[in-house]
């Protein structure tokens, strides 16, 4: 199906988030969209799969017929479907009913038919599905699939991808690619929304790039990477020179830790990190990074072995315990679990530090945080409530919360969802902590991101724990096989 | 103009006028006359020294759950069960009364020491609701409405059984305490001073906690984020504990004033409905605590005011629950109107 | 005991259980929809009350129903419009309303209070009434206790087997994901919420025209009711047929401490009146104890074989609500 987009505009209030797009896409295209968080990427798909209307004066025309979405299931009738980064089905329900519900029928689904119907689907594309599992025990990669057959089944011929290749494996991104591929080939058009270089440059057959609300350019293969860098970020990014790691004393020794939680098990890591290092924990989402950082705060405890911070025998003590000996965690999702939502910046000020008497001094209190809001580079006032402010901004909130002397900082995707600057900015203040001595370990998707920052990394594959690995001499190829479950055999150790 | 203090006020008068003319609509519906009603409601409550004396006499221990309340809503939870708290505070400064009624004991220690008893009791019963919130994941509602209805059932088996007054138990209650364990009252009034000084004393700490403490601070986070309050380094889980020990200790001083102050024994209905009343109280002015007395004056003033419907109008005093629920059922649903409109504009 | 007297018992429990039954399926259906209408002890009483004055005032008990459903509709959706359009917190509304509607009967109940009136009458089913044992406990109950085993029946049928029902899961679960399959989430959960409401309001006076006829004020033994079904509606893991099981087995409980008060004359009644509420927190604490941090950490500190039968125990009595239960819905 061909779409033309014209003098796409969407105002939010004040701000402008798509100005005058144009853009024309012909059937059977993988049309790749770049563009930095906030460059109005989600907008204009959310436009075209019906979520919000533009404003007046915007075309869709869909294979030369101006259309008019409502609302996503509009947008279906119409042809057009999504697939959401984080898939939008029923995780406690089954995978047929996920299936389909949605498709109208009479009141009494006939499941022997809507059986039959996916697997032919599933079969086509090669996909392994279980119908009768529960959607609750499929990986991320499985949901997209259900999803892509469930968009198809309802007669999608526009299928939009929305950063797909977070959190799958990379035989499961195989086979994507290789489904989209062979979609490409049936006629149908493929829209694949990334942040991504190397994924687009391997499957688009075309390239357009976002910045600031506007359609800044357009590119065919072969891509040079350096090209779509300038035009995303209006300007060439380095990200500065690597610093090697200090030799310090070590401040955590992991001591033969074996972990468990309801789906996976860690058995007998050992690690010493030493003060100034940071150490990255890559894989996918949920391979057991995370309760190993959970670990390390305090907040699970190991079946077995010993934590010891700074010579101190810290095993099965509490998150409160190792809070006081110096370790700080800042979770990944920050108005959930890292800030309180209705307190202002002042407030979190005072309540990280230690309580000085009964009652709280105000203007104390008052200099704390304009003293932190200025040192911290947070667009923000002392009385701002935190969920007023920027993503970026609640970052840098929260980092200002770490308290001092410190000795070991965990940060579960520090940077996500944030501008290259507040990177940069954030990552530098993280630097100035190791040189006080601390030492940092953080989870991160962004492979770039972990061999850019980290001196030693260790890889999580389905609860399985690589030797620690020098990040100078690990390339993104090796680790973005290690986290597919690749080259584990190589590298010998404990693992199966 | 509807963002400011004034918009918030007007849809408030409004709220109050929209819950007027709901109860107007009923009293019309049953063949009483609305004005009739209220005038009698109002000169039931300030028509003289006598009735407005009384209405001190509620006050007192509406005011008290109310300071109790604020502390467990800023930590965010729901204690229903401030009524069966309001309850015990009232059985354990019974007991303690009998303990030591024989004791030559001086009566002010007595006293004291049974209002210590009744803030003792009460924060046991909160502890009990609180122990089933942190340990067992009973969702405080239901533990709280449940002890309610055990902390009711107790009274009626104490006044019945081991407490019973010699001859034949009845509903009117338990032997009453002799003159001198009462709480000293106010000229031939049956408002004493000293529960009206506790409870003023008890909702202006509140305040102070709320407000100005570190306490008060940390309780806040807890409510608004229990995680995130968590991962600050707040003890959590002993802050839901510490925040249920107040508030039962409030309510159950509210219960102690109703048996040292007012009724001189153990009777089936001792909390009167206080503890729900409290929690209406504590939506209305929407977990303020400076509105507090005025609201609660209000609420305690409708409640004698309809004392005298049956006898006047052959109507139900349960009138004054109706208007007290539509005044805050109007007055949340103003707020939620206010708050789609500031939206939109 | 005779098997004659246990038998009449037990038909009895079925019958006794018919307005918590209305109540749980109403709730269940309003929670699935991700709205908590916390205002059903009042709305029962309300419901109990107009039911009963509208039967007397017209003699048609039928009107007494309907009059009772149409009360319930109403309180929710007041709940609705709170809840859905202006999003406020539905625990305050919800409990507010449970006050005010409890008092509001009082008031309008007043000149009704032991007055007789009319009674939903026993009606055997002809041939089926006569099957042993099944007859006497099934089928010579009233119209009402009929009209209750079709619901629970229906509401099984209706969430877990129909096209809409599969969506209302949905719906509670993640609506958003509903959304875009097309289903109108805020008009789903007003409509949800105003049928569940209406079921709700059938048990008033199921128990006013049925079980005890007439209206007795505050000593109608009806107040409390409302907080029982709320529980029984989380014990029930909002599944129909498992709420069911825990109304019949509240209403046998009662029955049974009926029947053992003889035996055991030392335990005053008032006791064993207010049994059922310890029974609650009980019943509660035991489908939510799995999902404490204390318990998985001793569950993790034990040997793997005992683990794993205390954990699949522990599972087996688990309930988790719908996932978007009391969150509002924006769709953008």
């Amino acid at each position: 199906m061909n779409i033309e987009l014209k003098n796409i505009h969407k105002h939010f209030g004040r701000t402008h988030a798509n100005k005058g797009i144009n853009l024309n896409i012909p059937s059977g295209t993988i049309q790749g969209i770049l563009g930095e968080n906030g460059a109005g990427k989600s907008t204009l798909m959310k436009i075209l799969s019906g979520f919000i209307q533009a404003d007046p004066g915007s075309q869709i025309i869909l294979d030369g017929k101006p259309v008019i979405i409502h609302s996503p299931a509009d947008a279906i009738r119409f042809g057009v479907g999504m697939l959401h980064q984080d898939p939008l089905d029923f995780s406690p329900m089954r995978v047929l009913d996920n299936f389909l519900l949605g498709r109208s029928g009479g009141l009494f689904p006939n499941r022997t038919t809507v059986a039959r119907d996916f697997k032919l689907l599933a079969e086509q594309f090669d996909f392994s599905l279980d119908p009768d599992n529960y959607v609750d025990s499929l990986t991320v990669g499985e949901r997209q699939q259900l999803e892509i057959i469930r968009l198809l089944w309802l007669g999608a011929r526009i299928l939009i991808l929305d950063e797909p290749t977070t959190g799958i494996s990379a035989s499961q991104k195989a086979k994507l690619f290789a489904t989209l591929k062979k979609l490409a080939e049936q006629s149908m058009t493929i829209i694949f929304v990334s942040h991504k270089l190397e994924d687009v440059e391997h499957l688009c057959s075309q390239v357009v790039v976002l910045r600031d609300g506007e359609l800044v350019g357009a590119t065919r293969p072969p891509y040079i990477t350096s090209k779509l860098v300038e035009m995303m970020f209006g300007k060439m990014i380095t990200l500065g020179e690597r610093q090697a790691a200090q030799a310090g004393d070590v401040v955590l020794s992991l001591n033969n830790i074996s972990l468990e939680d309801v789906r996976l098990k860690i058995k007998n890591v050992n690690l010493d990190v030493r003060a100034g290092e940071v150490i990255g924990l890559a894989g996918m989402e949920g391979s057991g990074q995370g309760i190993f950082i959970r670990a390390c705060a305090g907040l699970v405890r190991p079946v077995g072995g010993r934590v010891q911070l700074n010579g101190h025998d810290l095993t099965a003590k509490s998150y409160h315990k190792f809070k006081h000996a110096g370790v700080n965690f800042l979770p990944a999702s920050r108005l959930e679990e890292g800030l309180v939502p209705g307190l202002s910046l002042t407030e979190h000020f005072v309540l990280a530090e230690e309580p000085k008497g009964v009652f709280i001094d105000r203007a104390a209190g008052q200099k704390l945080a304009e003293d932190r809001i200025r040192s911290f580079n947070i667009r923000g006032m002392p009385f701002s409530t935190v969920e007023s402010l920027s993503g970026g901004n609640q970052q840098r909130a929260e980092l200002a919360l770490l308290q001092s002397p410190l000795s070991l900082v965990l940060l579960e995707h520090p940077t996500r969802g944030l501008d290259i600057e507040s990177v940069i900015y954030i990552w530098g203040k993280l630097k100035e902590r190791c040189k006080q001595g601390a030492s940092i370990i953080f989870i991160s998707s962004d492979l770039d991101e972990i061999l850019q920052y980290s001196d030693r990394l260790l890889v999580f594959f389905s609860g399985n724990v690589s030797q620690p690995l020098d990040a100078n001499a690990t390339s993104v190829e090796e680790l973005g096989q290690l986290i597919g479950g690749k080259g584990w055999t190589e590298m010998g150790g404990e693992h199966a | 103009m509807l963002k400011g203090r004034l918009g918030g006020f007007l849809f408030q008068l409004i709220a109050l006028l929209f819950a007027f003319g709901f109860v107007s609509l009923i009293l019309i519906s049953v063949d009483a006359s609305p004005m009739d009603a209220y005038k009698n409601m109002f000169t039931g409550s300030f028509g003289s020294m006598r009735k407005f004396a009384e209405v001190l006499v509620a006050f007192v221990p509406l005011l008290l759950v109310t300071a109790g309340l604020l502390v467990t809503f800023s930590s965010g939870l729901w204690n229903i069960g401030v009524e069966g708290q309001v309850v015990l505070g009232a059985i354990a400064t019974t007991w303690v009364f009998r303990y030591f009624l024989e004791s030559g004991l001086h009566p002010a220690l007595v006293i004291t020491l049974a209002i210590l008893g009744g803030m003792l009791g009460g924060a046991l019963w909160a502890s009990f609701t609180g122990v089933l919130k942190v340990f067992g994941g009973v969702n405080e509602i239901f533990g709280g409405l449940g002890l309610n209805f055990v902390s009711t059932a107790l009274t009626i088996y104490l006044i019945f059984g081991p407490w019973k007054r010699p001859g034949v138990a009845s509903m009117s209650g338990t032997v009453p305490f002799p003159d001198e364990f009462s709480l000293p009252l106010l000229f031939d009034l049956r408002i004493s001073l000293w529960a009206l000084g506790i409870a003023l004393i008890g909702i202006v700490a509140v305040y102070f906690i709320l407000q100005g403490t570190y306490f008060g601070l940390r309780l806040k986070a807890v409510g608004k984020n229990f995680r995130a309050a968590y991962l600050l380094g707040i003890p959590t889980w002993q802050y839901s504990m510490y925040s249920f020990l107040i508030c039962g200790a409030l309510a159950g001083a509210a219960g102690a004033m109703q048996v040292a102050a007012v009724y001189h024994r153990l009777i089936p209905s001792i909390s009167s409905g206080y503890g729900y009343l409290g929690l209406m109280v504590a939506m209305l002015i929407n977990y303020r605590a400076v509105w507090a007395v005025p609201v609660a004056l209000f609420f305690a003033a409708l409640n004698i005011g309809s004392i005298q419907l049956p006898i006047l109008m052959k109507l139900d005093s349960s009138l004054s629950g109706v208007l007290q629920g539509a005044l805050v059922l109007f007055v949340l649903l103003a707020e939620g109107v206010r708050q789609k409109f500031v939206k939109k504009a | 005991m005779t098997q004659e007297t246990i038998l009449i018992g037990l038909a009895g429990v079925l019958a006794a259980a018919v307005p918590v039954i209305f109540a749980v399926m109403g709730e269940t259906l309003s929670e699935r929809a991700g709205v908590i209408n916390l205002s059903m002890n009042g709305t029962i009483l309300l419901s109990a009350m107009g039911g009963f004055a509208v039967a007397y005032n017209t003699d048609n008990i039928v009107l007494g129903f309907l009059s009772g459903m149409l009360i319930g509709a109403l309180v929710a959706l007041v709940v609705a419009f709170a809840s859905i359009t202006l999003k406020q917190s539905q625990v305050a509304v919800g409990f507010v309303l449970a006050l005010t509607c409890r008092d509001l009967s009082y008031f309008l109940g007043n000149p009704y209070m032991g007055v007789p009136g009319p009674r939903l009458q026993a009606l055997p089913i002809p041939f089926l009434s006569d099957i042993p044992i099944l007859g006497a406990l099934f089928f010579r109950q009233d119209a009402i206790t009929y009209i209750s085993f079709a619901a629970i029946f229906l509401a099984s049928i209706w969430i877990f087997r129909t096209r809409p029902g599969l969506m209302l899961q949905g719906i509670g679960e993640k609506p958003a994901a509903a959304f875009i399959r097309g289903a109108n989430v805020n008009l789903m959960r007003y409509v949800y919420t105003v049928i569940g409401g209406a079921l709700i309001g059938l048990a008033g006076p199921a128990y006013s025209l049925a079980i005890r006829a007439g209206w007795m004020g505050t000593i109608s033994g009806l107040d409390g009711i409302g907080w029982i079904a709320l529980s029984i509606t989380i014990f029930g893991g909002w599944n129909p047929a498992r709420a069911a099981f825990g109304a019949y087995l509240f209403a046998f409980l009662q029955w049974l401490g009926l029947v053992l008060q003889p035996v055991f004359t030392q335990v005053p009644s008032q006791v064993l009146q207010v049994a059922p509420f310890p029974l609650m927190i009980l019943t509660l604490l035991f489908v939510n104890i799995g999902n404490t941090e204390w318990v998985e950490r001793i569950l993790a500190s034990m040997p793997d074989n005992t683990r794993k039968l205390f954990s699949k125990a522990l599972r087996a009595m688990r309930v988790s609500p719908p996932a978007a239960l009391g969150v509002p819905f924006e769709s953008e």
